[in-house]
């Protein structure tokens, strides 16, 4: 007989354990996956993790690496906030597709000029179309109490026919014979989010997600808005007596997240992307998801469960280009890992006891 | 632009089959919920159920096997949920979405084959006298038989949860877990069954779109509609037949404005595809406006972990 016996305070050292032991256990896992798929399991995990950071043509993948890490970062980060306080955001794709079409129209409106200040007036309009739109759940829900979850996540399927109309009409490239898409920034360099040093894949996209875990780890650690939100989060009822805003806390968790998400599609849409198309947008904001709760909700954390996870994309495409693995196989990889994940959890809150549970 | 083209007879008909994945998803959700349970993985339950149905049928050349498929996809797959929230005491709101994000994926991975496959018909019910008659005949008469399940299945709830001892147990179990846990219930047996039922009937639903409303296999099909259903069921305020109203209603809304788009309103095709989203968000906001929780029906331990400590 197994019984679980409840800590009195989470174990810190499993807490920091369990991300690590799950990731062992998603390659396990997704090994026989790949097992199951006709590959070499060992040959596609290599391919995966080991490859692309010190293989053979590491040099090419390596910059991927913070280019793909950049937008996880940046909108993990926003998510956490809420997420520690109870305060659901699970919109980010929308925030994110939003904040890349009001920041690239932004820009384009302004073509061909060349002028310093286009490129931070888009990367401004991105964070306020983010903004915008998370608001809408976030009102809604301070004021007419309806559920952030479902509102939020409706809204992604609102952003991407946005998407749709304005990279086939208000965005279109006038002289694109016709095809859907904006202009491409690569021929706009006012307004282009380059690699600042050649080869890293550091673009300002990647420097914002840095200084975003900077502030977000002062914030948490040091300032009252942190403490309001650890307190929300673990102790609802005495954040209330401690005279903590719901409201407020709602409206700035839901304000951040969506302006960090939208500064991400902005900064993606100016520079890897290069132009507003149907597509343009590949699931980071759900990815995203992951990266908060494997990075325990933690900034250091998001930061290490980003590149992660940004190697699991870039060994995904190895694995597509060598192996001929299907790009779904690691769409499900990245969802088991977070199934261990939280798995994993129980042993954080619980001790588990071998033998007769005592009688009470 | 022409809307007399818009048949009200054959726009009804067509209202019941595209609300018929969301009903039976809604459905099963409304179970899961009364036990205590929010399980908001009901998009990837519905997209496995889509493909295992999807296959199945397609392999076995019977949509009937193809239904059973995919409601046995369904629960297998709601019973990774259950043993993670009911077991190991994970966080409902992450399991669920981590359901979701683990179902799209392993459905587009078991689906690669499949793109482009045309899947065995489903037939009708009644003998086609019937259905041909005029107006009743489209309506009543004329549907596959998987919309008559549906139907059976909200009146099957509805008594269930009303008459049945075994619904009072689930209730009781969704109002005040520890209650019922005092009482001797079994609260995880309870809860596990109710998850089972929900991930079935999410996984019907989805079968229901990739063999009959669409009728083909693609990626990400389900575009949102287990997140309709989860509105659904906060819009019926946890009641079966108002269930099939909240999914008749959308229903009505999706033809009408396919029925608008193929009529050419001078309206783009994007801003009317989002139309029922907009409309599911200011549905559930008139409905919540103003009202707590409780008010709006919700079970009272609804979302919350059950440890039994001794």
């Amino acid at each position: 007989m197994i019984s679980l016996i409840q800590r009195p305070e989470p174990s810190r050292a499993w807490s920091l354990a369990t991300p690590l032991l799950a990731v062992l256990v998603t390659m396990i896992a997704g090994g026989i996956m790949f097992a199951a798929l006709g590959k070499n399991p060992v040959e596609a995990i290599k391919v995966i993790f080991y490859d692309p950071i010190l293989g053979e043509f590491a040099f090419y993948y390596r910059g991927q690496l913070l280019v793909k890490a950049a937008p996880l970062i940046l909108i993990a980060i926003g998510l956490s906030l809420g997420f520690r306080a109870g305060i659901w955001n699970i919109g980010a794709e929308g925030q994110y597709i939003i904040g890349a079409v009001v920041g690239a129209g932004l820009g384009l409106a302004f073509f061909p000029l060349d002028a310093w200040w286009i490129y931070p007036l888009m990367v401004f309009g991105g964070a306020l179309g983010g903004f915008l739109w998370a608001m809408i759940p976030g009102v809604l829900r301070v004021a007419f109490n309806t559920n952030e979850i479902l509102v939020s996540l409706l809204l992604v399927y609102v952003a991407e026919n946005i998407l749709a109309s304005m990279s086939t009409g208000l965005l279109q490239n006038p002289d694109g014979q016709g095809f859907p898409g904006s202009r491409n920034f690569r021929d706009f360099p006012a307004a282009y989010n380059p690699e600042l040093i050649a080869g890293t894949g550091m673009h300002w996209g990647v420097v914002a997600a840095f200084i975003a875990v900077i502030f977000a780890y002062i914030v948490l650690a040091r300032h009252i808005l942190g403490f309001q939100i650890r307190l929300t989060g673990e102790a609802p009822r005495a954040a209330r007596f401690a005279g903590v805003n719901p409201t407020r806390l709602v409206l700035l968790c839901f304000g951040i997240s969506g302006a960090l998400a939208g500064m991400a599609g902005l900064f993606e849409v100016s520079g890897p992307a290069g132009q507003i198309s149907i597509d343009f947008n590949v699931g980071y904001g759900f990815t995203a998801i992951i990266v908060a709760f494997l990075g325990r909700l933690h900034p250091i954390g998001i930061l290490l469960a980003g590149l992660l996870m940004a190697l699991t994309y870039i060994g995904g495409e190895a694995a597509q280009a060598q192996l001929g693995l299907p790009a779904a196989a690691i769409q499900a990889f990245q969802g088991m890992l977070l199934f261990f994940l939280l798995a994993g959890d129980v042993l954080t809150n619980y001790r588990i006891r071998f033998g007769r549970a005592e009688a009470a | 632009m022409d809307l007399s083209a818009i048949n009200p007879v054959l726009l009804i008909a067509s209202l019941m089959v595209a609300a018929t994945p969301i009903l039976l998803a809604a459905l099963g959700e409304l179970v899961v919920e009364k036990a205590g349970v929010l399980n908001l993985g009901v998009e990837g339950m519905m997209i496995t159920g889509a493909i295992c149905g999807f296959a199945i049928a397609v392999e076995t050349g019977s949509p009937v096997i193809g239904f059973l498929a995919a409601a046995i996809g369904g629960a297998l797959l709601s019973m990774l949920f259950g043993i993670l929230t009911q077991y190991l005491m994970s966080n409902q709101v992450a399991t669920g979405l981590a359901l979701t994000l683990f179902g799209l994926g392993i459905s587009s991975l078991l689906g690669q084959d499949y793109v482009g496959v045309r899947p065995p018909l489903t037939g009708g019910l009644f003998p086609d006298a019937l259905a041909d008659l005029p107006v009743v005949g489209p309506i009543i008469f004329g549907h596959d038989w998987m919309v008559y399940v549906s139907l059976g299945l909200v009146a099957g709830i509805w008594a269930f949860l009303k008459y049945s001892r075994a619904g009072l147990i689930l209730r009781a179990v969704g109002e005040s877990h520890d209650a019922a846990h005092a009482l001797g219930y079994n609260v995880i047996a309870v809860r596990l069954a109710a998850i089972a039922f929900g991930g079935a009937c999410a996984g019907l639903g989805g079968a229901y779109l990739s063999l009959i409303r669409v009728p083909q296999w693609t990626e990400g099909m389900t575009a949102g509609a287990g997140w309709i259903a989860l509105a659904i069921v906060v819009f019926a305020g946890w009641r079966p037949w108002r269930v099939l109203i909240g999914a008749y209603l959308f229903g009505g809304v999706t033809v009408l404005q396919l029925n608008l788009q193929a009529a050419g309103v001078a309206v783009s095709a994007e801003y009317l595809s989002m139309s029922p989203y907009l409309i599911t968000i200011l549905v559930l906001v008139l409905i919540s406006a103003g009202r707590g929780r409780a008010a709006l029906g919700a079970p009272a331990s609804l979302g919350r972990s059950f440890h039994a400590s001794h």
